[in-house]
């Protein structure tokens, strides 16, 4: 999406407007941040369940017998030994072994017997991803490509009432799937892929239906959690779930000068008997000291710390900065991610972070701030 | 102590929904603010969402200010509120503190000239009385004015409520 590139819709923009929501422009997608309040929607999705429109993120679809091979070749983790149904958190790094993406990579077989790969990237990278993709595929002429995002929606469905929905809603394998499985399967005889996954540390399932159905399934998912407390919920829930949640959001915590060790995401590289992009950097990298680490923090009072914040060891020097920080709702305290010098990055430990002028003293806490039960 | 006496003066004996005084054609008139609601229409306001209202207390012109219902609407999930200190000088568009939602920190921006001669301090534990009554309870602080005219650069009602339904 260039600077010039009007403001997109998501097929489900039009409900979020009648339901008033606040819109806001994110990734090029107008977009709802919240359509009550962000601690309503929190709370439902912690205690209940909510409903979100992730439409803006990118949906790319590899078909082909060597898919896999590129995939491989593209990601940090392995694809081509991926079950079908299975779902694996990957990232995309560039030769520097700098994340390019976080990925969801996922294994799929239509009920016609087509197998394809789907990677969902996110929606404030997919003009890149595509970019970066493409004289990759020039080297696998074999690979039907497509970018389906602009012809699907993705819906989440994420909360312990989810399941209950999914039994109503859907067939009974879907709400079978293990987590981080997904399905081809139909909603009401409307095309579906249903996946065990989320960003919100919850249980939750996500949906990729047609552009033309989402108004359908969305209602009809709104319709059957009403009794199970359903919320819509915007971005706004979204960003404060997921930082509980301690999962990093690329801009935040992942960029291109951010390798997957730095941001510990060490689990979604695997080195062993591969070649990759980034790879040889990242062996190199795997066994080295690292200068900085994502830590947790938790603050003491009620500020929060803001994306920017410098942060302090007992001699004043500065040792780091938040990368995401926000009121947590669900443990009624300021917390917040960072990127912290190594030896100072041990869990018990305290620093000074500085909001706006004045101090606040920072615990650094094991992540995640929040497990569910 | 004006804002003990005010803050004593709260509860039922101004129910909320209830002005204090209706239109008297002047642009401030001249009444004690006692925690009890100030009519909208009767005020001031900045840009940036304070009102200022002007009441008489002991023989002086005190301004109180305050954040508007459209302010509180928009902000959402408060949970931090940062006020003056009683006898700091604020300054006609300059911050005279904060307040912190769950997404977002905003400046307060003070809508006049002078002396805080009193803060709501009890606020700050319940910021809940920003949203039930911003016009009332919801008063910030007190200023005892030292240059009347910066007023005259403030939006009255009708402009305000105007900016609102563009920023809506």
């Amino acid at each position: 999406m260039t600077s010039t590139s009007p403001v997109a819709s998501t097929p489900l923009t039009a409900w979020h407007v009648a339901h008033n929501a606040r819109m806001s422009e994110f990734a090029g997608y107008q977009m709802p941040i919240q359509y009550s309040t962000i601690v309503t929607e929190h709370t439902a999705t912690r205690t209940a369940v909510g409903l979100f429109d992730i439409s803006h993120m990118g949906r790319l679809r590899f078909e082909g017998p060597r898919a896999p091979q590129l995939l491989d070749h593209l990601l940090t983790r392995r694809v081509s030994d991926l079950a079908v149904g299975a779902v694996r958190y990957s990232l995309m790094c560039n030769e520097e072994g700098g994340i390019l993406d976080d990925v969801l990579v996922s294994s799929m077989e239509t009920p016609s017997g087509r197998f394809f790969y789907l990677l969902v990237v996110n929606a404030s990278n997919r003009q890149k991803i595509l970019k970066w993709i493409q004289p990759h595929l020039a080297d696998f002429p074999d690979v039907a490509f497509s970018d389906v995002t602009e012809t699907t929606a993705m819906i989440s469905l994420q909360g312990p009432k989810s399941v209950a929905i999914a039994q109503r809603l859907l067939p009974p394998k879907v709400s079978g799937l293990g987590y981080y499985r997904g399905v081809v399967t139909e909603q009401m005889s409307k095309a579906c892929i249903v996946s065990r996954t989320g960003y919100t540390g919850e249980d939750g399932f996500e949906l990729i239906v047609r552009a033309e159905d989402a108004m359908r399934v969305w209602e009809n998912i709104m319709m059957a959690g009403r009794e199970h407390g359903i919320a819509p919920v915007g971005l706004g829930a979204r960003d404060t779930l997921r930082l509980e949640a301690g999962m990093p959001l690329y801009g935040h915590e992942l960029s291109e000068q951010t390798d997957p060790y730095t941001a510990g995401l060490g689990f979604a590289v695997n080195l062993k008997d591969r070649n990759f992009i980034g790879g040889e950097v990242l062996k190199q990298r795997s066994s080295a000291k690292l200068p900085m680490q994502r830590v947790g923090l938790r603050l003491d009072g009620r500020r929060a710390a803001r994306e920017g914040s410098g942060l302090f060891d007992s001699d004043n020097r500065e040792v780091g900065n938040v990368t995401s920080g926000s009121f947590s709702p669900s443990l009624q305290a300021p917390i917040a991610m960072a990127y912290v010098a190594s030896e100072l990055a041990v869990v018990g430990s305290s620093l000074d972070v500085d909001i706006r002028g004045t101090r606040a003293t920072a615990e650094i806490v094991k992540l995640p701030f929040y497990k569910r039960a | 102590m004006i804002g003990k006496e005010v803050s004593g003066t709260f509860s039922a004996k101004h129910p909320v929904g209830r002005y204090a005084g209706k239109g008297t054609g002047h642009l401030f008139p001249e009444r004690s603010f006692e925690g009890n609601l100030m009519n909208p229409e009767e005020l001031k306001y900045n840009p940036s969402h304070e009102w200022v209202g002007i009441s008489e207390e002991a023989g002086e012109r005190i301004a109180v200010v305050g954040i508007t219902d459209f302010a509180i609407e928009q902000l959402t999930d408060l949970v931090y509120m940062a006020l003056p200190t009683v006898g700091a000088q604020v300054q006609a568009g300059e911050q005279f503190g904060e307040v912190e939602s769950v997404k977002a920190v905003s400046s307060l921006i003070s809508p006049v000239d002078g002396q805080v001669v009193a803060v709501h301090s009890e606020l700050v534990d319940h910021l809940e009385q920003l949203g039930e009554d911003p016009f009332g309870k919801g008063w910030i602080m007190k200023v005892k004015l030292t240059d009347e005219t910066k007023l005259q650069q403030l939006l009255d009602y009708a402009a305000y409520k105007k900016q609102c339904a563009e920023e809506a």
